[in-house]
């Protein structure tokens, strides 16, 4: 009897000790990200999918409970959460993944921020202040964030610290050489002349270089008004693009207005892991992304 | 394009940006909000001689003053203290000038379990309308049930403990403790811990599209001189009520943006039992039933319509009080309400609603025009 106790308080501690790191990503691409560098080590879970606005989420009770037994929290960050992510933070009252705590990751403060707004006025939308959050359209700004999100998973696990940085070098080995392969194919959309929804592509743009004509939706979180839809038709007749592009996740009718008054073609990117069935992980994110786009230019 | 920067520039990059972004935004700096609101209400009766029928009403929770008129406005400041607790001020601004608190409390972070510990002056979690803030309701009176036993909503100075099961689905578990100086307590008894809450709530998802949240509370509660009806009644005795509601959202692959639903509703039954005095006096042990059901669908972005049905059950109050403001002399206090709202971002929002009232035996007809609007931080996106 007391062989079995003790063989079933070994059997309980070694379950402990190679429990799974749970992981609670706000958005596809971070899980995406954890599962290259974790593998089968993490217990993952995501809080939206590729076909929600990660602007418009609610604080659901099922996130709050997600979120109570998460040991690392995974978030863009730059207020992109700002709506839903405190609530979360406040109802799950988890210690481990408060704000300065180890399981507390913001991607975007590994990253170079773009379109700082000089000054906050809500006149202008409703603006992030840090910098536009939508780091994940540019490949480039894996590589730092990979680096970051390794060490703290080695931090959070040191039992298995050498699994999770095996794990991120081989990633960035292999993000590398996928970057090999895309720059030549970015650089051939250099000047590609698009139409977008909002400013959710800022960080693709300034990867591939190319030129927006107009936005369909010039302040954020507020709705074109009917002359700005009128202006952009003008912008278009003296300014010709290749086609209109939006995320998986925002509504269809804007582009297909224009798409209707225009004929110009309207592509959907996916935006994050899961946008579009071929977008299945990270690396299809990207090959993705640069095969819809390519079907703009050869047209 | 220059050439990717790789690993020397990559690393500079985030080291300055280390150095650079200390913490999350709004990490140091509390967030401030203002919320704007006033209205222009029509109504066909004189709304100072509203009355629910055998339901003295409490201070405040009559109707909003005819013709055009300023509603409270609302200043909300909020922060983490530092990583262990989180604090939140609601002040109201009344038209005619004083700032009440409406809410003052702090919040553990960091106990383990699963446990969280609330103390201050807050909105109890009785009912899943209690603790939403006037500027948060989806229409813009609370619901009949609410208005009649608890003076809208009840909120005092307490201590409020919660339990998070470590569950898939979401269960929680609470007690809270209150003063007891709030209507539908009152005089601070039992040594200024006159009343108690417990609760339970459950949550989860259906499916990617919907999601719910029930929960069921027990109020108990020992109210001394509690004033209503104008200050003319005196009532003393126990407040005991049990609350079950539920709420289902619905949103198209639970992207609420531009199209979504919820539909709430609540039952209560409430219990007085002790003895009033005033302008009317004698003993009562009164059972009430009180019942909501609405449904609020976006149609389109910004735009939603909503629709609201109320109805109580208040029996006769027995010899001694009969004739007086708490017989409703056989009328059964009921409300139909219609709702069109469009919000321009999320910042702002115009309403317009009407009420065909008949709380009490004379119908009323209710027009509201009314706007609410938020400066300064962002507000929650509460389930």
């Amino acid at each position: 009897m007391s062989r079995f106790l003790l063989l079933l308080a070994t059997l309980l501690l070694t379950l402990n000790a190679h429990a799974d790191l749970r992981v609670f990503a706000c958005e596809p691409e971070w899980a995406a990200l954890a599962r290259e560098l974790g593998h089968d080590h993490l217990h993952l879970t995501t809080a939206t999918t590729a076909q929600q606005d990660p602007h418009h989420i609610q604080a659901r009770p099922s996130l709050i409970a997600r979120l109570r037994r998460a040991d690392l929290l995974i978030c863009t960050g730059a207020d992109l959460e700002i709506g839903w992510l405190p609530v979360l933070l406040r109802r799950a009252a988890n210690p481990h993944v408060q704000p300065g705590k180890p399981g507390y990751f913001e991607a975007t403060r590994f990253v170079t921020l773009l379109d700082v707004p000089a000054s906050v006025d809500r006149a202008l939308g409703d603006l992030h202040p840090a910098g536009n959050p939508h780091i994940q359209t540019d490949p480039r700004n894996f590589l730092p964030v990979a680096r970051a999100l390794g060490e703290r998973l080695a931090q959070l696990d040191p039992a298995r610290a050498e699994d999770y940085r095996k794990g991120t070098a081989d990633f960035l080995r292999r993000w590398r050489a996928a970057l090999a392969r895309w720059n030549p194919r970015a650089r051939k959309l250099r000047g590609l002349k698009v139409v977008t929804h909002h400013k959710g592509w800022t960080y693709l743009g300034h990867w591939l270089g190319w030129q927006v004509v107009a936005r369909l939706e010039p302040k954020p979180g507020v709705p074109p008004s009917t002359a700005h839809l009128a202006e952009v038709l003008e912008t278009l007749k003296r300014q010709p693009a290749a086609g209109i592009i939006r995320a998986a996740y925002q509504p269809a009718r804007p582009s297909r207005w224009l798409h209707e008054r225009t004929g110009l073609p309207a592509v959907v990117l996916p935006f994050t892991v899961g946008g579009t069935p071929q977008a299945r992980d990270l690396f299809g994110l990207f090959d993705d992304t640069l095969s819809r786009l390519e079907t703009l230019s050869h047209e | 394009m220059p050439a990717i920067p790789l690993r020397g520039k990559l690393t500079l990059v985030l080291l300055l940006f280390s150095a650079a972004l200390p913490a999350a935004q709004n990490a140091f700096n509390p967030e401030i909000s203002l919320i704007l609101s006033g209205q222009y209400a029509h109504y066909r009766q004189d709304p100072d001689r509203y009355r629910i029928a055998g339901l003295p009403l409490a201070d405040e929770a009559g109707l909003l003053p005819a013709g055009l008129s300023l509603a409270e406005s609302e200043l909300v400041i909020s922060a983490n203290a530092d990583d262990r607790f989180y604090g939140r001020f609601t002040g109201a601004i009344a038209p005619e000038g004083g700032l009440a608190v409406e809410e003052a409390f702090v919040q553990t972070l960091d106990l383990p379990a699963g446990l969280t510990l609330q103390a201050g002056r807050f909105y109890s979690e009785l009912g899943y309308q209690n603790s939403r803030h006037a500027h948060q309701w989806d229409f813009v009176d609370q619901p009949l049930a609410y208005r009649a036993f608890l003076g809208n909503q009840y909120g005092d100075d307490g201590l409020q403990l919660r339990w998070l099961a470590p569950t898939e689905t979401f269960l929680e578990l609470g007690a809270e403790v209150f003063r007891g100086a709030a209507y539908p307590s009152a005089g601070a008894s039992r040594g200024g811990a006159g009343t108690r809450v417990l609760f339970v709530t459950g949550g989860g998802d259906i499916d990617v599209s919907q999601s719910w949240k029930a929960g069921l509370s027990l109020f108990d509660s020992r109210a001394e001189q509690r004033l209503s009806d104008g200050g003319n009644l005196r009532f003393s005795g126990d407040v005991r009520q049990w609350t079950l509601y539920g709420v289902w959202k619905w949103a198209p692959r639970g992207n609420p943006y531009e199209r979504n639903l919820i539909v709430q509703g609540a039952f209560m039954q409430n219990r007085e039992r002790g003895s009033y005095g005033g302008s009317a006096t004698g003993p009562i042990d009164a059972r009430r039933q009180g019942a909501y059901l609405q449904a609020v669908y976006q149609f389109r972005h910004g735009w939603r319509t909503g629709l609201r049905l109320d109805a109580l059950r208040v029996p006769d109050p027995g010899s001694a009080l009969r004739g007086s403001p708490l017989d409703p002399a056989g009328h059964t206090p009921r409300r139909v309400s219609l709702m069109v709202d469009y919000a321009h971002s999320e910042f702002s929002r115009i309403r317009l609603q009407y009420n065909r009232d008949e709380s009490g035996p004379r119908p009323d007809d209710q027009w509201t025009v009314q706007y609410t609007m938020s400066l300064g931080a962002h507000g929650a996106h509460r389930f």
